[in-house]
């Protein structure tokens, strides 16, 4: 009585084996590194590693090894010092195609990572590193579509002077006709040409019709949007240099975006969030700024800004170029300490440049900051959006000489901005105003210390039980401590093999499961007890109190498994974290609790002719 | 065979129940009242705000701090040392503007080479969602056991469960809401586990009660219940036991950020544990739990022979 078949024995010392070679990549350190990934299309490639490794021996930086692995290339340092100085290197030498990242990489032998052997990825909480929540500003989005189709409406309908008049109110076109044909007329042709319009329920009266998007193009418009700022966050991202960045949509108007390890999170903010970007326009000389102020009328092609300091300057409507045809940006400091963006536009954007710099040869050209910001905030307790856009002028300098697509702005206030805003114009503007509703940021030292205490808090409660459970069931106890230390390695092994992030929760997680795995024993043994008390044969008491007891544990942890479930479902990052690890440690420990530990009573117990259990 | 011929000490917990319930109405009573009219105090998860937790060199003196913040016309802030007087924790209440960047300005005004170890910034519809969506878990996880105990045993257990359930989850949130103690995100992880754990507790009793309906040809359920009770005893004390030393170790090592949860789940587990021996059978006894509940198949049975 009481034997495994040696197939079930087997079967189990093949799974021991294979938990513990997966758990094994967990107990090795990590190095210092340095990632080396392709912006966009570009993919790092093997021969890359020569340049590389030449630039790090000109610079006599020491480093333990350069490799190239899945389309990246990381270079392993001894020191920080080291790694710090050749990002800075590598990072002025290296064009635009390559994102130079810190991070860790863990050291873990070739014959295991070979085997696909992964120590577990540790959330922010524990790395340190930023996650934000932003959601895009999809009434902006939309009102920007109507602006355009009110555009298109004119174009298409002024060809055969069919409107009388167009309107745009709140996210609606009203047009009037003269006549009733025309209407007609015009509704056809809208059907035809711009179908994403349709007319409002009930607002079509004889001489009048409102339109709106349709939904199926207010979806589109949204969830382009939405893509759109993916991408520009995606460049924004590499411009900072962030290894294993997470950046992806949640709902249909939200994205998330997780920096593992920046330490300047204040810059991370402002490059994020920022809408920002820059016109080019030509200073209206003809009219006097303070007249037009004090008449309150502004000469028609004319329109009025303002310096930051509050001067104010007439500048023409037309505008010589934008943002959009910046293809390339960097910032510079010149010999008088002043801040500067060195611009180089596209093709269409140089040509226009050259021909007005040769019409306006010695007038003046001002460089206008647009910058879009959009916050909610409780007006009443209730939460609104308030949306500003600031347009300031930051320089205007004559211009002295024909130009093209290359020169320089200055008038920025301070280096950083420079930097900042060399930054946003080289990685695109946002299609759409964002707003950071959530941010969790941990600095590097909290997550050395939460990994430091959650270790040390699962080590010794962990402890605390093996000692009382070889007090309470002596050789029972001791053998379900070698159970529960099974569960142990089981849940890192299995959480390694997921590459489940395993955060601070995850961690409180794994020590609920030390307490209540040993349940599934305790109540075994408890039977077991139970059952000694009305009969002499142990063997029989063992079996049966293993069958008996099998059923409530099932039961058991079923129904802690549908709580964990709704916690995951529930998944806030960190609930989830808890629920993952909880819910792999019930389920492993039904497998180490009985059929584990049931193994090894067997071989201590099994078959033979016991007067007297040590329970 | 009788529990006592066996060496097993009785406690007449049935017979007790009374005393119990008493103590359960009282507890529940206090906690609702606390609940009702002090109410709990939500931590910026559910509220929405900033938080900064900030490492200083040197001690840092909070009265400077809290100086500057007012005069820099920030409302509704709260500073405070956090597991050392180097550590600290400005908490800020939603501003006439709110926004991520608030952070970055009050860090900025404190001053330089702060080692910044924390920023949460929750907006305020985020709060919002998550005060909604945190209700909402904690109903769907309240249903999928109804659904799962009725499925496996008997409707009146399942009420039995739910009762006992909830009878731990006020009191634990009354608790939170007696003490003042912060209630964030991570107790709310912690009563959702305690759902989980007093259940499991439940269920060990329930199991045995049925067992015990089925093996016997007694028919009186108040022997029954209270035998199953003291067999299950020494498991329940047990499990508890090992389960509360590691969240006493969690609670004492795992850091500040988690202590909020470690205590939430010790308080969840006392009372669970005390629950799943009064309240949960109780209920069943009030609700008339008898031997034929358990024998589906001779119910039927019985239907058909009573047929005409």
């Amino acid at each position: 009585m009481n034997h495994y078949a040696a197939w079930k024995n087997i079967l189990i010392v093949f799974f021991l084996f294979i938990t513990s070679l997966y758990a094994l990549p967990n107990i090795y350190g990590s190095d210092l590194a340095i990632q080396i990934t392709g912006t966009g299309d570009y993919i790092v490639e093997e021969k890359d590693l020569k340049g590389i490794n030449n630039v790090l021996v000109e610079n006599g930086i020491d480093f333990k090894s350069l490799e190239h692995i899945n389309s990246n290339i990381l270079i392993r340092f001894g020191d920080s010092q080291s790694q710090l100085s050749s990002k800075a290197v590598l990072k002025d030498t290296l064009n635009r195609n390559y994102v130079v990242a810190l991070n860790l990489a863990p050291s873990i032998p070739k014959w295991l990572s070979g085997l696909g052997g992964n120590a577990m990825s540790l959330g922010l909480d524990l790395r340190g590193g930023v996650h934000f929540l932003l959601e895009v500003d999809m009434e902006a989005v939309i009102s920007t579509s109507i602006d355009r189709y009110y555009n298109e409406l004119r174009t298409l309908l002024r060809k055969d002077k069919l409107y009388k008049k167009i309107r745009k109110e709140d996210n609606l076109l009203a047009v009037s006709f003269k006549t009733e044909k025309q209407k007609n007329e015009a509704k056809k042709l809208i059907k035809k040409d711009l179908p994403d319009l349709i007319i409002v329920d009930g607002s079509e009266s004889e001489l009048e019709v409102s339109l709106e998007m349709s939904s199926n193009a207010q979806k589109v418009a949204k969830s382009s949007a939405l893509n759109q700022n993916i991408t520009t966050l995606r460049n924004r991202v590499n411009e900072l240099g962030v290894a294993e960045p997470i950046i992806q949509q949640q709902g249909s108007e939200r994205i998330v975006v997780q920096l593992p390890g920046v330490q300047d999170t204040a810059r991370a903010k402002e490059i994020l969030g920022a809408v920002a970007t820059v016109e080019f326009r030509l200073v209206d000389e003809q009219n006097d700024v303070q007249t037009a102020i004090q008449s309150g009328k502004i000469p028609s092609g004319s329109k009025l800004y303002k310096f930051k300091d509050g001067r104010p300057l007439l500048l023409k409507t037309t505008v010589i170029a934008t943002g959009e045809n910046i293809v390339d940006a960097s910032s510079s400091v010149d010999k008088d300490n002043q801040p500067n963006v060195s611009i180089v536009l596209d093709n269409s954007g140089g040509r226009t440049m050259l021909e007005t710099t040769k019409e306006f040869l010695g007038y003046r050209m001002a460089v206008v900051f647009i910058e879009n910001q959009v916050e909610t905030i409780m007006e009443d307790n209730v939460a609104v959006k308030k949306r500003t856009k600031t347009q300031d002028i930051i320089n205007a300098a004559t211009i002295q000489g024909t130009f093209s697509n290359r020169f320089q702005i200055t008038g920025i206030d301070s280096a950083r901005e420079a930097r900042n805003l060399a930054l946003l114009l080289r990685a695109g503007s946002l299609s759409a105003p964002i707003e950071i509703i959530e941010e969790r940021t941990i600095g590097p030292s909290l997550g050395a210390d939460n990994i430091q205490k959650g270790l040390i808090s699962v080590l010794v409660g962990f402890a605390l039980v093996l000692v009382f459970m070889a007090w309470r069931y002596r050789v029972f106890g001791l053998v379900a401590n070698v159970a529960l230390t099974l569960n142990l390695i089981t849940i890192v092994s299995i959480l390694s093999m997921l590459q489940a992030t395993l955060t601070l929760p995850g961690i409180a997680g794994i020590v609920l499961t030390v307490g209540m795995a040993v349940d599934a024993n305790v109540l075994i043994f408890e039977r077991i007890k139970e059952e000694l008390r009305s009969t002499k044969n142990t063997q029989k008491a063992i079996s049966a109190g293993y069958e008996k007891a099998l059923l409530t544990i099932a039961d058991a942890n079923i129904t802690t498994l549908i709580a964990s479930l709704v916690l995951f479902s529930f998944g806030t990052g960190a609930i989830k974290g808890f629920a993952v690890t909880l819910s792999i440690g019930i389920i492993t420990s039904m497998f180490t609790a009985i059929i584990f530990s049931r193994a090894v009573i067997n071989l201590i117990y099994g078959g033979k002719d016991i007067e007297e259990l040590s329970i | 065979m009788s529990l006592k011929s066996l060496n097993i000490p009785v406690i007449n917990f049935v017979g007790n129940r009374k005393y119990a319930l008493i103590f359960s109405a009282i507890l529940l009573v206090v906690s609702i009242a606390s609940i009702g009219f002090q109410g709990l105090k939500f931590g910026i998860d559910f509220t929405g705000g900033t938080l900064i937790e900030l490492g200083y060199e040197k001690t840092a003196d909070l009265e400077d701090i809290r100086s500057k913040l007012i005069s820099a016309n920030y409302k509704g802030t709260n500073v405070q040392y956090f597991g050392s007087d180097t550590e600290v924790l400005i908490q800020l209440e939603p501003q006439a503007a709110t926004s991520a960047q608030l952070s970055s300005s009050i860090i900025r005004m404190l001053g330089d080479g702060l080692d910044v170890r924390r920023v949460e910034f929750v907006g305020p519809k985020v709060g919002e969602e998550l005060t909604n969506d945190g209700g909402l878990a904690m109903l769907y996880a309240l249903i999928g056991i109804l659904i799962y105990v009725a499925f496996r045993f008997e409707y009146r257990f399942a009420l039995g469960s739910i009762a006992a359930l909830v009878h731990d989850v006020i009191i634990t949130i009354g608790i939170f809401s007696l003490l003042q103690i912060e209630f964030d995100l991570t107790v709310l992880a912690a009563i959702l586990a305690v759902i989980g754990y007093s259940l499991n507790d439940t269920i060990v009793v329930f199991d045995r009660i049925r067992e015990n309906f089925l093996s016997t040809r007694h028919i009186e359920p108040s022997p029954i219940v209270n035998d199953a009770l003291n067999q299950t005893l020494s498991r329940t004390l047990m499990t508890s036991l090992t389960t509360l030393i590691v969240l006493l170790a969690l609670f004492y090592l795992g850091g500040e950020v988690i202590h909020s949860f470690a205590g939430a789940l010790i308080i969840g587990v006392v009372i669970g544990t005390y629950s799943s021996i009064y309240v949960a059978s109780s209920m069943i006894l009030a609700l008339g739990i008898s031997k034929e509940d358990m024998l589906p198949s001779e119910k039927e049975k019985k239907e058909i022979d009573a047929r005409p």
